[in-house]
């Protein structure tokens, strides 16, 4: 009797701490939140896609630096808070909605992958709260409400930027498609490149799909080696695409591979060595751009990551500066004057091109295409819309 | 026609790879009657032993058959210590307990080595190096072959005859029968049970950790949650050679790689996850001893 009542103190004494500590912090957030602007971020720092999101933190932390280095935003500082989604739909809809009724950010940046923005996107949405993805280039993502932009371009554009290559620069008449069918990102990128290099007098002599997660792909390049292509169109990502292009030396292709963005990360190079080299793919920028504001940020980004920033990052980065940018011009902070900032970009000066945000709130600006060699990305074309 | 046989040379290549984790698989269910999912983790853990010992070795620089057999046995013998501790800690304290709590500790220990696998090697794939690279490639006319798969499915059907050596023609392997057997009763014999459990684990860890190294070399992309799917993958084939048994389980994985390759040539190439287990269901519907095995009567 004597040891439950006990227990039952301790239990009340522990609730009352509790509720204390919970008071206290809240009055201690308080203050704080006047001068802080609070910025959420979801990104899949951990999982198989572990580098895009660590990439695109980098990118968007740098900026943040950068903009409270200068005073911040009216004032204000902006302060980071990062989520983690394991490279998981659901994670990222159960992170988007903490950080908007728990941590009350003001905006949301990310995510790098299309199916992931795309569970983020209702959420922020019905919470009205601006979402700018840095990188999905998914087509859907940002019809699904305008709170939702993006600062890259999509789908569309990109296949038709490698279906314009292969058919102007390289001159090609037959081409195999191998799309990843778990992947928005790459359907939608096989289907333009389909489309538009029909338009240019191409033949797509052979359409195979796999599923990410796949190691083995011998049996779909078997049947596109029967076809006789001249280049491979792989728009997967990096993890799927170094096994693949490895496979398709075994297996008698000799062609030369052509990709998306999801190929931008050196374990591609890494993982498929000697078998990705002469492949080409698009990209948001290249670190080769000689414009003074590339340089900068390709030295800043080393000084602070010991580590040259791939395209993602560059993305990250600029969506930071782009939401920067507008909640600068807007009169106040309100997520619908923030909102219609946003929606008003016009030839902002980004690292990844000159931004302008359309009515359908994506991003118009030139892709680059870039070829591997020697394990190095290089710089090949600009291709413009 | 050559298309056909490209794809039952690549679906044998495939069904191989399966075949050295069901081994281990099927040898520790067939003694234990335990079905250990953490199987496919141990495979795991030895393809990253195998990793980071080739590079601390610098194999992948000078690739030779004396570094791949050097990098196999550090694997092996890492994912025997493996096996030990995980036996040790996790099953035999549970050894009198109903089968069903041994069952969900297994997932347990699954889950709990791909969580760790990630915190600690990280989540993103890495890189094995080619620590054996055979010089050419090999064909018969248009029919072309990866010698390393070649090779794997020749190290497959060795290390099959040499289990089924270790079970039925030593000591051991009489001892594991027994145990397996009756546990009791093997132990008011003289066996010593713990010991002979703790061996089967042993070696059917390092069988992975062989796996792991060779399917690394294969396909040079590993990662912590690599494991999981070709471990369901090799417990279907297990099942369907009829689980506890040997050569049933090359056989049945020869057999789940043969027809995962006619399906994605032929229907859908979704549909090679799958396959597999539809085949499971087939087989616990209509057959659920598999094609090779004894129904055992159930003790009561």
């Amino acid at each position: 009797m004597s040891m439950s009542s006990k227990k039952l103190s301790f239990l009340f004494l522990a609730l009352t701490l509790a509720s204390v500590g919970c008071t206290q912090k809240q009055a201690a957030d308080a203050p704080a939140a006047s001068d802080v602007i609070k910025v959420g971020e979801v990104g899949s720092m951990t999982g198989t896609e572990g580098t895009f999101g660590v990439s695109t933190h980098n990118g968007i932390e740098l900026a943040i630096k950068q903009i409270n280095a200068k005073g911040g935003v009216k004032g204000k500082k902006l302060e980071l808070i990062s989520m983690d989604d394991q490279g998981k739909p659901e994670e990222a809809a159960t992170a988007v909605t903490k950080l908007i009724t728990q941590n009350k950010v003001a905006a949301i940046l990310g995510e790098v992958a299309s199916s992931r923005s795309m569970a983020m996107a209702p959420i922020a949405q019905q919470y009205q709260i601006p979402m700018i993805s840095p990188s999905s280039t998914n087509p859907k993502v940002t019809e699904l409400g305008d709170y939702i932009f993006r600062v890259c371009f999509i789908d569309p554009f990109q296949g038709t930027v490698m279906a314009k290559f292969a058919a102007e620069n390289l001159k090609l008449k037959k081409v195999a498609i191998l799309r990843d069918v778990k992947n928005d990102y790459s359907v939608g990128l096989a289907d333009y490149f389909a489309k538009k290099f029909k338009e240019m007098g191409g033949t797509i002599v052979a359409d195979q799909a796999y599923s990410s997660g796949d190691t083995d792909f011998k049996t779909q390049l078997t049947n596109i080696k029967g076809k006789g292509p001249e280049a491979l169109m792989v728009p997967g990502y990096y993890t799927e695409v170094g096994l693949i292009a490895r496979q398709a030396r075994e297996a008698g292709i000799t062609v030369p591979l052509l990709g998306g963005d999801g190929w931008d990360s050196p374990k591609l190079a890494e993982i498929g060595g000697k078998s990705v080299e002469g492949s080409y793919f698009s990209n948001h920028y290249s670190q080769e751009d000689q414009s003074a504001v590339v340089q900068t940020f390709v030295t800043e980004y080393k000084k602070a990551y010991n580590a040259v920033p791939d395209g993602l990052a560059a993305m990250g980065y600029d969506a930071a500066l782009v939401l920067a940018d507008a909640m600068n011009r807007a009169p106040d902070l309100n997520s619908a004057s923030v909102r219609t900032a946003i929606a008003q970009t016009v030839n902002f000066p980004g690292v990844t091109g000159t931004i302008t945000i359309n009515s359908e709130r994506n991003a118009v600006k030139p892709a680059v295409v870039l070829v591997v060699e020697n394990g190095q990305y290089k710089y090949r074309t600009t291709i413009t819309p | 026609m050559i298309e056909f046989l490209q794809h039952t040379v690549n679906g044998i290549s495939v069904g191989s790879t399966y075949a050295l984790i069901a081994l281990g698989y099927t040898m520790v269910f067939g003694i234990l009657q335990l079905i250990n999912f953490a199987h496919g983790e141990v495979f795991m853990l030895g393809a990253f032993i195998g990793m980071y010992s080739a590079k601390h070795f610098g194999f992948g620089d000078q690739p030779s058959i004396g570094a791949l057999l050097l990098t196999l046995l550090i694997a092996m013998v890492g994912c025997a210590i493996m096996g030990f501790l995980i036996e040790r800690l996790a099953y035999r304290p549970l050894r009198k307990s109903p089968r069903i709590n041994v069952l969900i500790t297994a997932v347990g220990v699954s889950l709990f080595l791909q969580f760790a696998g990630q915190l600690g090697f990280g989540s993103d794939p890495k890189f094995f190096p080619q620590v054996f690279q055979p010089a050419g490639d090999w064909s018969i006319g248009e029919l072309r072959f990866n010698p390393l798969q070649v090779i794997v499915f020749a190290i497959s059907l060795v290390l099959m005859l040499v289990l089924q050596t270790i079970i039925f023609k030593t000591r051991l392997g009489r001892a594991m029968r027994a145990v397996s057997f009756n546990h009791d009763l093997a132990s008011l014999m003289g066996i010593p049970t713990n010991s002979i459990i703790s061996s089967t684990f042993m070696l059917g860890s390092s069988l992975a950790g062989a796996a792991g190294v060779l399917v690394g070399l294969i396909y040079p992309k590993i990662e912590p949650l690599m494991g999981t799917m070709p471990g369901l993958k090799a417990f279907v084939a297990a099942v369907l050679g009829g689980i506890g048994n040997v050569t049933g389980a090359v056989v049945g994985a020869i057999t789940l790689g043969l027809a995962e390759s006619y399906v994605v040539a032929y229907y859908a190439p979704t549909f090679r996850d799958a396959l597999a287990f539809v085949i499971l269901i087939l087989i616990l519907l209509f057959k659920p001893t598999g094609l090779f095995g004894i129904r055992r009567s159930e003790k009561v």
